[in-house]
């Protein structure tokens, strides 16, 4: 299975992208980005930067998400990104999944699928076809696409529930069969939105310890963003926190303890205080601007 | 899907037996003269003594009402779909849509009965007239209803255009298109009726509008009571004839979980 859910692994994208006109600033020196790139080490699935992003909302004013964030995610590693709301992580990871170009700065990655922090499970389609979806939409006969969604539903504790519609499921089985549809894209990167934020507490650690057992049996790389820094030091190998908006790369937590972790281990909990340190200092330090 | 139980029927029949008791009272008082107003006993007892004529004449407009809400929904949904897909199209042809729902069937109807003569071709143009609007108004909201959020999933996935259509915004719009459907055929028996006044027709049995103006116009006022009553059966028919459809069509639609289509 694991060989089918690799088989659409294509060479890396590159967006490179550089809007002069307002910021002189983003322009990008052509030796300096040379350089950069060379030093990128192959392994890594994805490269950022200096990628900044900006929308222009209504009467033309111009909110800047993101101010120059660099970052590294190497293959096969769990990045959890936290921060707090508003300051774009999901800008972040539409980014990093094609789904919307820099305005300045660098950025590099395989092909990437993003889980959206809602389900989006298609009211009309079985639990089985919705997870299939990324099958179907690759032009894999109906038939064979259920197959292979069915072979994960297992793995995901789905089974049972294939030709249940998603208003039957409970909140925590519509995400899973989201993440099932999320793994047959295919795709080498995982960009996970939030996926927990809106279940209850118990649910919200059970799907944490399955996600945790489940990527431990095919691993991915993935980026998770989360606002729940236990959650990021549970999953991840490495936690990054993100300033508020403007966002941009305020400290960057090595995690580096072993699977299983409990919420409660001493090490745990020392590394979520100093987490949660920083996403506190980063939010006072930009309180007065 | 709940087979109609006595309590279900019960309000409607009610309801229609009151309705008709004080339609029949204020006939008897005799304020009116039965050419103006004929009691439900004597059209019960036109639609009796007539049955074969009019059966006669409901086959043609309900030839009639069937095809012209086929076309009419064929017509409203394409479009539809086709003003969804291209926003200057969709400025072109909605102004025009709009307008033509103002259309005066009289001016247009020498012109239909000079291209199509009497048969039923000329009909079927004005009831497709008549009932593709509220199609194509509703097939178009129900096609911008999905989130935008439910669009970016699927261009993850690698969705093209075609895909995004097929796999998510076709099938969002179905209820809504149903809803359409529904008030289309509600009015395509007025449609009929409208089209037979207005074009003629060679043969007896030209319809049951073409029946009802002559019995007025002959003062056979229970007889035309009589088909109008059928008319108005043909209606309500019709109406949950496609509602029983759009259980099966859209079966997720009516979940009591998933309030956000009906």
């Amino acid at each position: 299975m694991a060989t089918d859910l690799q088989s659409r692994t294509e060479p890396p994208v590159t967006t490179k992208r550089a809007h002069g006109e307002e910021e002189p600033s983003a322009r990008r020196d052509p030796a300096g980005a040379g350089a950069g790139a060379a030093a990128t080490a192959s392994e890594d699935a994805i490269a950022l930067r200096e990628v900044e992003r900006t929308f222009v909302v209504r009467r033309g004013e111009r909110v800047p998400a993101l101010a120059g964030v660099s970052l590294r995610v190497a293959r096969g590693e769990l990045l959890a990104i936290v921060g707090p709301s508003g300051c774009g992580k999901t800008t972040l990871l539409e980014l990093i999944c094609g789904l919307q170009a820099p305005d300045g700065g660098e950025l590099r990655s395989e092909p990437a699928v993003l889980m959206p922090q809602h389900d989006l499970l298609l009211p009309w389609l079985d639990a089985l076809d919705n997870a299939a979806l990324a099958q179907r939409v690759a032009h894999v006969a109906r038939a064979q696409a259920r197959r292979r969604a069915a072979s994960l539903f297992e793995q995901l504790g789905l089974s049972g529930f294939e030709r249940a519609r998603p208003s039957e499921l409970s909140g925590g089985m519509r995400q899973r069969v989201a993440f099932a549809r999320t793994l047959l894209a295919g795709k080498p990167v995982l960009c996970l939105d939030e996926p927990f934020g809106a279940l209850d507490a118990i649910t919200r650690a059970e799907m944490q310890d399955w996600l945790s057992s489940a990527l431990g049996r095919a691993p991915r790389t993935v980026v998770l963003v989360t606002h729940d820094v236990e959650e990021a030091v549970l999953l991840a190998d490495r936690v990054l926190v993100l300033s508020p908006r403007p966002g941009r790369v305020a400290g960057e937590i090595e995690v580096g303890l072993p699977r299983p972790r409990g919420r409660t281990d001493a090490a745990v909990v020392a590394l979520r205080e100093r987490a949660l340190g920083l996403l506190t200092a980063s939010s006072a330090g930009a309180q007065p601007a | 899907m709940r087979s109609p139980s006595l309590s279900r029927l019960l309000p409607p029949l009610l309801l229609a037996l009151a309705l008709l008791g004080a339609w029949e009272l204020y006939a008897d008082l005799g304020t009116t003269s039965s050419f103006v107003l004929p009691a439900p006993h004597a059209v019960a007892a036109a639609l009796w003594e007539n049955a074969g004529f009019i059966a006669a004449n409901l086959r043609p407009t309900a030839v009639e009402v069937a095809l012209g809400i086929l076309l009419a929904l064929l017509l409203g949904f394409a479009l539809a779909v086709a003003v969804h897909l291209s926003s200057p199209l969709r400025r072109a042809v909605y102004p025009l849509a709009v307008g033509s729902q103002a259309i005066p069937i009289a001016v247009i109807a020498p012109l239909l009965v000079f291209w199509w003569g009497f048969g039923v071709l000329p009909k079927l143009a004005v009831i497709v007239l008549i009932c593709f609007f509220p199609v194509l108004v509703t097939t178009v909201d129900g096609l911008r209803a999905i989130e935008p959020e439910q669009l970016k999933l699927l261009r993850t996935l690698d969705a093209s255009r075609w895909q995004a259509f097929r796999f998510a915004e076709l099938p969002a719009a179905l209820p809504a298109a149903l809803s359409g459907a529904r008030i289309a055929l509600a009015v395509a028996v007025i449609g009929a009726y409208i089209a037979e006044s207005q074009t003629a027709t060679t043969g007896v049995h030209a319809g049951l509008g073409h029946e009802i103006n002559a019995d007025l116009i002959a003062l056979q006022t229970p007889r035309a009571y009589a088909a109008a009553f059928v008319l108005f059966a043909l209606a309500i028919a019709c109406f949950y004839a496609l509602s029983l459809a759009e259980r099966a069509l859209a079966p997720w639609a009516h979940h009591p979980r998933t309030g956000e289509t009906t």
